[in-house]
């Protein structure tokens, strides 16, 4: 378990170095799902195998899928290549390698605080962590469950069909567009 | 969705039934004498050669893929010299054996000609030529048309009729 | 039980699943005959069962021609991708008492997750062959699985609230005395309408539809990474047909019968009812699709495990 510990995150920061410096957003993208993949199994080896699968079906499964949708959207040739390889000089790394640089050194001093303990894994079921979820959690839970309702009426809003009269717009829309518009007679008595 | 449902049982009700396909090369489907098929030549009950090289053949072929060379034997009479069909053209439309006064080219209810090379779809007349009548058995063209030989025209002889005036509207 | 995850399982059960997807070509074929009243491959070998090594050595013979256009690594993985997440799913199956890879205790879930990075497979194809057709399918094969595979995982929480745990070999006990599909009907309907769509199987074979898109993701595609994804699409479907049988169908619980030949009997069933919605149903369009999936199927499945999470707690 400890050597796939590692390996793990070895491959997850290898994957990650990659996914900065690729100049093809795909190919970034997919160095991504490889470096959520080897944390799910980082997860996986530190007993939380329920985290772990869900690592992988929110994140790699749905989210990084919709990047992707995105990115074959968007169309991108070889000149966004070109601009990416631009802004990977030397130069533009110097802000972001100062603040990992300041994160590591707090990391370095947590651990070296005595707050790092001896690598013994105990398995969460999935079951405890609905029990802490629903109990310890409820308030956080509550707030996601909060701010997914707006999320979910938001995107409802936004998708919502007005005044377009297309052929297969559902009845309540197209009732809506015979009043509005006026050059279709809506009764006898107009 | 209901009839989702419904058009699923009905297609798995199809197991039961009987199927459609023949199986060919085990099982030869039946093909009507008319059936426009593979191109022969056919012969008089005499045994000679019905083709009297018209050209009719050729020229109304609507793919141009008859070919044929007229001559005569020693009495006059025409026959074709050769008699060439490619039927990787032929599209079996049957005009030839229309416009044959002859009753000589046919199609017949024959249709396995296929070739691994193209070559090979050029039929010559020794190809095309059989020993016999074809759909018109007894049918000789000399004895319904008459014959002109050394010393008698046309319906000159015993028995003979004389031929129909194709220009006169008297019977 | 006396649970076994031995390597020599692990291979037995990949050979078993090898050898059953090209016998499934030929089922399919055959099948597929019997109901449209004609009758499929039946001339190489007794039933024309050797069609199947004819097809295969036609296959690993063509020229496996990767187009110069294509982003080439990405276009070489996409069709790996999906032979390695269906395999892997097999893994949390319970094929008989004993048999089986591994006993997850998050067994349905690794499932869910191996069947959503499925989609990669697709999706990638698609955008690596750099050609319009083959996008348009990976871009319809994104969001066909993202949107089904919301209520796919929604249908099977119902079961997993009624055992009590997301470990495949519970579920099937947990089914000793009765099937799941019986107080989990709803759930078993959304989760066949899902696993059917998740597997790009035939009605909603939208990504490939070859009448509207040539042959969508895999256009580019020849000789072998071809095979890779035909042989996927395949033992995707005896993986759904397997999960619903664990799920749903009480996985080798049945009388008079060994286990192994219950759970035999049932996936095979399941395929053939596949391959029966393959004959009997049209292709529909992409927004019929996407509105029978988020305002029949999703509200379906939230209300089944409303329903079923009030009945336990009560």
């Amino acid at each position: 378990m400890v050597t796939a510990f590692y390996i793990a995150s070895a491959v997850a920061i290898a994957a990650t170095i990659m996914v900065i410096t690729r100049t093809q957003a795909v190919h970034a993208l997919l160095y991504l799902i490889v470096s959520l993949l080897s944390v799910a199994v980082i997860f996986f080896c530190l007993g939380a195998p329920f985290v772990a699968v869900l690592e992988i079906i929110i994140y790699a499964g749905a989210i990084m899928v919709l990047f992707v949708f995105v990115m074959m959207l968007l169309n991108l040739g070889p000149e966004s290549a070109q601009q990416e390889r631009q802004w990977l000089n030397p130069r533009m790394y110097i802000g972001p390698a100062v603040l990992s640089l300041v994160l590591l050194i707090e990391l370095v001093y947590m651990i070296n605080q005595g707050l790092a303990t001896v690598y013994s894994p105990t398995v969460v079921a999935p079951r405890e962590v609905g029990i802490s979820l629903f109990t310890t959690y409820v308030l956080g839970v509550e707030l996601a469950g909060m701010l997914l309702l707006a999320g979910l009426v938001g995107a409802f809003h936004l998708g919502r069909r007005r005044e377009r009269r297309e052929h297969g717009t559902d009845t309540t829309t197209q009732a809506a567009d015979t009043e509005s518009s006026p050059n279709v007679t809506v009764g006898e008595d107009s | 969705m209901f009839s989702s449902i419904r058009s699923l049982w009905i297609v798995f009700k199809h197991m039961f039934r009987r199927r459609e396909t023949v199986q060919y090369p085990d099982e030869k489907p039946y093909l009507a004498p008319r059936y426009r098929g593979r191109i022969i030549l056919s012969k008089d009950p005499d045994g000679g050669e019905r083709c009297v090289a018209c050209y009719l053949c050729a020229v109304v072929c609507p793919v141009d893929c008859i070919a044929l060379q007229a001559t005569e034997d020693e009495h006059g009479r025409r026959y074709p010299d050769f008699f060439r069909i490619n039927f990787s053209r032929c599209i079996y439309c049957g005009l030839c054996e229309e416009a044959c006064p002859t009753y000589a080219i046919q199609l017949t209810p024959d249709f396995e000609m296929a070739e691994y090379h193209r070559n090979n779809l050029v039929y010559e007349k020794e190809h095309l030529q059989i020993e016999g009548q074809g759909k018109y058995p007894g049918y000789h063209f000399y004895k319904v048309a008459g014959l002109k030989i050394g010393g008698k025209d046309k319906g000159e002889a015993e028995n003979e009729d004389k031929p129909v005036d194709i220009r006169s509207l008297l019977p | 039980m006396s649970f076994q995850g031995s390597a020599l399982l692990a291979i037995l059960v990949l050979l078993g699943v090898f050898t059953a997807a090209p016998g499934l070509i030929w089922l399919e074929r055959r099948l597929l005959g019997l109901w449209q009243d004609r009758y499929g491959p039946n001339r190489v070998g007794p039933f024309g069962i050797f069609q199947v090594i004819a097809d295969m050595v036609k296959i690993l013979t063509k020229e496996d021609w990767i187009p110069p256009f294509a982003d080439r690594p990405v276009f070489v993985i996409a069709p790996g991708v999906i032979i390695f997440t269906v395999l892997m799913s097999f893994a949390v199956v319970p094929v008989a008492p004993g048999i089986g890879v591994v006993d997850l205790n998050v067994g349905l879930l690794f499932f869910l997750a191996m069947s959503s990075l499925g989609a990669y497979s697709v999706v990638l194809g698609g955008w690596s062959s750099n050609n319009k057709y083959s996008l348009l399918g990976g871009l319809r094969a994104a969001s066909q699985m993202i949107s089904y595979e919301v209520f796919m995982g929604l249908s099977l929480m119902g079961v997993v609230v009624m055992t009590g745990s997301f470990s495949m070999w519970d579920i099937v006990m947990a089914q000793q005395g009765m099937w799941n599909i019986v107080p989990q009907f709803f759930g078993f309907v959304v989760f066949l309408v899902a696993g059917v769509a998740e597997m790009h199987r035939l009605p909603f074979d939208i990504p490939e539809a070859e009448s509207e898109i040539v042959a969508g993701f895999h256009s580019e595609y020849s000789g072998l990474k071809f095979g890779m994804f035909f042989v996927g699409e395949y033992l995707g479907m005896v993986v759904v047909a397997a999960i619903t049988t664990t799920l749903f169908l009480g996985g080798w619980h049945g009388p008079w019968l060994p286990p192994i030949v219950w759970f035999g009997l049932k996936t095979f069933a399941l395929v053939c009812f596949f391959i029966l919605l393959r004959a009997g149903l049209p292709r529909p369009r992409f927004d019929q699709l996407m509105s029978y999936g988020w305002k029949v199927m999703l509200p379906l499945a939230l209300a089944n495990l409303l329903v079923t999470g009030a009945i336990v707690v009560l």
